[in-house]
C-alpha cells in the first residue's frame, strides 16, 4: 500500500471502537496488576532491600537513599515490560492468529493508520500503568517535587514508546512466537537488570556500560530518575530526550514498513 | 465519500445501471512477489490478465489452487499494488485511491478474518466504525445483516461458539456492513460442509437478485455453475477462457460425457480401442470419459465392442470437462 506515509487521524480515529472493546477486556486485570506489582517492587527492592544497601553507604549518584534511586529506575523498566507487552504477542494475533489486522486494510483503514492505532493505543497503557505506578510511589516520600514527578509521566511514556515501534516492527516480521521468549531472555531481562535500574551504571565493566548506554532504557531511567529526584542537568537531560523520541519515531516508521510488507504476502 | 456513489440499500440498485461504466477494469495487470531471501525476481503469481466487470454482474475466477485467483482478487480488493498492467477499480486507480475504493468494496476473504473475542454482532458494529458509520447506523444496519445471513438469535454469542458455516456467513455480513457497490468473495464455501454451502449460496442469489455484483473466486465448478454469469478459467497466473457457463461448455466441450468406469490400469488400453467413437476420449486415474454429443449412442458402440466397463454414466458436460480440456487436469485434485 504505497502512497501517503502519514496517517490520516479521521482514519485513526475510526478505530478508536476497536481498541475500546480490546482494552474493556483486559482493564481490570491490568489495572490490578499495575497497582500491585510496583507495589511489590518498591516494598521488596526499594524498602527491604533498601535497608541493607543504605546501610553500607556509598554514592548512589546523589539520591537520599536506595529507595529513592530504585523507584524511578523500575517505573522505566515497567514501562519497557508494558510496551513489550502491548506490542508482541497483540501484533502476532493481529497478523496471523485472528488476522485482524487483514480485516482492517479492507476497509478505507490503511496500513498507516493501523499501526499510529496501535501504538497510540500502546501511549495510553503507557500512561496508565506509568501514572499508577508514579501514584504508588507518591506515599513513599521519594519525589522531590509535584512538577519533576508531573514531567516524569511523559518520559516514562516516551521510555516505553522508543521500544513500542521496534517491537512492533519486530513482532510483524517474525513468524513463530518461541521469538518473543527468546527476546525476553536475550534483550527485556538483561536491559532490565544493567539499565541502571538497580545501581549506577558506573560500576558496571566498561564494555557493559557502553552497551547499557546504547540501549534506550538507560535514558529512560536516568532521565526520570532526574525528574524525580530534583537535580535535573540540562545537557543529559535534552540527550536523553532527544535520543528516545529519536528511536520512538524510527521505530513507528520500521512498524510501518514491516507491517506494509507483511500484509503484502 | 465521492458524490458519485448511488444512494442504495441492502434491497440493491436497478439493474438499469448495467451500462455504466466497467466496476473492474484490468488490462494486462500483473503482480509478482519478491522473492523472500533476495527481495527481488521472485514469484510471478499473475502473468498478464484482462477483465471488465460490469455493474449487476456474478463475476467468477475458476482455477486450481495456485492459479493466481486469490492474488488478483487481492489487486481487485485494492489492498495488494499491482506489478504491471493498468488496474481500475469502480473508475479509480488502486495505487492512488486504495481508501476511496476500499470505502465501497465489500470483501469476504477465504480465512476467517472475526475477532473471536468480541460477539457476533460486536465484530460488525467495530467493522462499521472502519467506514466511518455512525453507532445508530451501524447498529440498524448489524441487526437488519444478521436477519439477512440467519444470525439474529446468535447476536450475542461469542464467535468462537460459531460453528464454520455460521462464520462465514457472518463474514459475509460483516462485508456488507457498508452497502458496497462491489462484493468480492474468495472462495465463499471452502471447507464448508454441503449444507453449510447451500446456505451461503442462498445468500449470495439473494444478493445477486438484489443487484449486488459479485467477484467470486472459487474451485468448485458447481459453485461456479451456479453463482456466476460469466467467468474466467485461470491456470497459471494466466486467462485461459471467459465466457458464461453455457458459452464454455459450448466452446471447450460437448454436450454430453460418457464416463466408463474399467479395471484398474486398463483405462489407457480401453482410451484406444474406443478412440473413433467420441469427439475426444480422455484417461483419468478411475475412468475414461467419451465426449460426444450423444452419450447413449456411444455406450452402445463400446459394447458393441465387446467391451464391459463395470460402471457407467452419461451426463451432461460441465465446467470441470472445460477446465480438464483447458489445463488436462481436474479442478479438486
Amino acid at each position: 500500500m504505497a502512497g501517503s506515509v502519514l496517517p490520516r487521524w479521521d482514519m485513526v480515529l475510526r478505530q478508536r471502537s476497536y481498541w475500546a472493546a480490546a482494552y474493556r477486556r483486559t482493564w481490570r486485570g491490568s489495572v490490578f496488576s499495575s497497582f500491585l506489582v510496583p507495589l511489590l517492587y518498591v516494598l521488596a527492592m526499594g524498602v527491604l532491600l533498601g535497608r541493607y544497601v543504605d546501610a553500607r553507604g556509598g554514592s548512589l549518584e546523589g539520591a537520599p537513599s536506595y529507595l529513592a534511586f530504585v523507584a524511578p529506575g523500575l517505573v522505566a523498566a515497567q514501562a519497557m515490560q508494558t510496551a513489550m507487552g502491548e506490542t508482541t504477542w497483540p501484533v502476532m494475533a493481529m497478523t496471523k492468529w485472528q488476522r485482524t489486522y487483514y480485516a482492517m486494510t479492507a476497509s478505507p483503514l490503511a496500513v498507516v493508520d493501523i499501526v499510529a492505532a496501535h501504538l497510540l493505543f500502546v501511549a495510553f497503557r503507557l500512561a496508565v500503568t506509568c501514572g499508577l505506578f508514579l501514584l504508588v510511589m507518591a506515599p513513599f516520600g521519594v519525589f522531590a517535587s509535584w512538577w519533576g514527578v508531573l514531567l516524569a509521566w511523559p518520559v516514562t511514556v516516551l521510555t516505553g514508546m522508543s521500544f513500542a515501534g521496534l517491537l512492533h516492527a519486530f513482532a510483524s516480521t517474525v513468524e513463530d512466537s518461541t521469538s518473543f521468549t527468546i527476546l525476553f531472555r536475550l534483550m527485556v531481562v538483561p536491559l532490565f537488570l544493567l539499565s541502571g535500574a538497580f545501581f549506577p551504571v558506573a560500576s558496571l565493566p566498561a564494555a557493559l556500560r557502553w552497551l547499557a548506554q546504547v540501549a534506550p532504557l538507560w535514558h529512560g531511567v536516568d532521565l526520570t530518575r532526574m525528574l524525580v529526584l530534583g537535580h535535573l542537568r540540562a545537557g543529559p537531560a535534552v540527550v536523553h530526550l532527544a535520543y528516545l523520541l529519536a528511536l520512538s519515531l524510527a521505530g513507528w516508521l520500521l512498524a510501518v514498513r514491516r507491517l506494509d510488507a507483511r500484509l503484502e504476502v | 465519500m465521492p458524490s458519485t456513489r448511488r444512494p442504495e440499500t441492502l434491497a440493491g440498485r436497478s439493474p438499469g445501471a448495467a451500462a455504466a461504466e466497467p466496476l473492474v477494469h484490468a488490462r494486462g495487470l500483473r503482480k509478482a512477489y519478491p522473492s523472500p531471501r533476495s527481495g527481488r525476481g521472485g514469484v510471478e503469481a499473475v502473468r498478464g490478465v484482462d477483465l471488465d466487470v460490469a455493474p449487476g454482474e456474478a463475476f467468477g475466477f475458476l482455477g486450481p489452487n495456485g492459479a493466481g485467483k486469490s492474488s488478483t482478487m487481492r489487486m481487485v480488493a485494492a489492498v495488494s499494488p499491482p506489478t504491471g498492467g493498468e488496474l481500475r477499480i469502480l473508475g479509480m486507480d488502486p495505487r492512488t485511491h486504495g481508501r476511496e475504493i476500499r470505502a465501497r468494496l465489500g470483501v469476504c476473504p477465504q480465512e476467517d478474518t472475526l475477532d473471536n473475542e468480541l460477539d457476533v454482532r460486536q465484530n460488525l458494529l467495530v467493522y462499521g466504525s472502519y467506514f466511518g458509520l455512525r453507532r445508530a447506523e451501524a447498529a440498524r444496519r448489524a441487526d437488519e445483516l444478521l436477519e439477512f445471513v440467519q444470525l439474529t438469535e446468535k447476536a450475542r454469542s461469542r464467535v468462537e461458539d460459531l460453528s464454520g458455516g455460521m462464520k462465514r456467513r457472518l463474514t459475509i455480513a460483516r462485508s456488507l456492513i457498508n452497502n458496497p457497490d462491489l462484493l468480492l468473495l474468495d472462495e465463499p464455501t471452502t471447507g464448508l460442509d454441503p449444507q453449510a454451502r447451500h446456505l451461503v449460496w442462498d445468500r449470495l442469489f439473494r444478493l445477486k437478485a438484489r443487484g449486488t455484483t459479485l467477484v467470486v473466486t472459487t474451485h468448485y465448478m458447481d459453485e461456479a455453475e451456479q453463482l456466476c454469469d460469466r467467468l474466467v478459467v485461470m491456470d497459471g497466473g494466466v486467462v485461459v477462457a471467459e465466457g458464461s457457463p453455457p458459452e464454455l461448455i459450448r466452446a471447450w466441450s460437448t454436450r454430453e460425457v460418457a464416463e466408463l468406469r474399467f479395471g484398474v490400469g486398463e483405462h489407457a488400453e480401453v482410451a484406444e480401442r474406443v478412440a473413433d467413437l467420441a469427439q475426444r476420449v480422455e484417461v483419468l486415474p478411475d475412468r475414461l470419459l467419451l465426449y460426444t454429443d450423444d452419450g447413449e449412442t456411444a455406450l452402445m458402440r463400446v459394447r458393441e465392442r465387446g467391451l464391459q466397463p463395470t460402471t457407467v454414466l452419461v451426463r451432461r458436460s460441465t465446467l470441470e470437462d472445460v477446465f480438464l480440456r483447458l489445463t488436462g487436469r481436474t479442478l479438486v485434485e
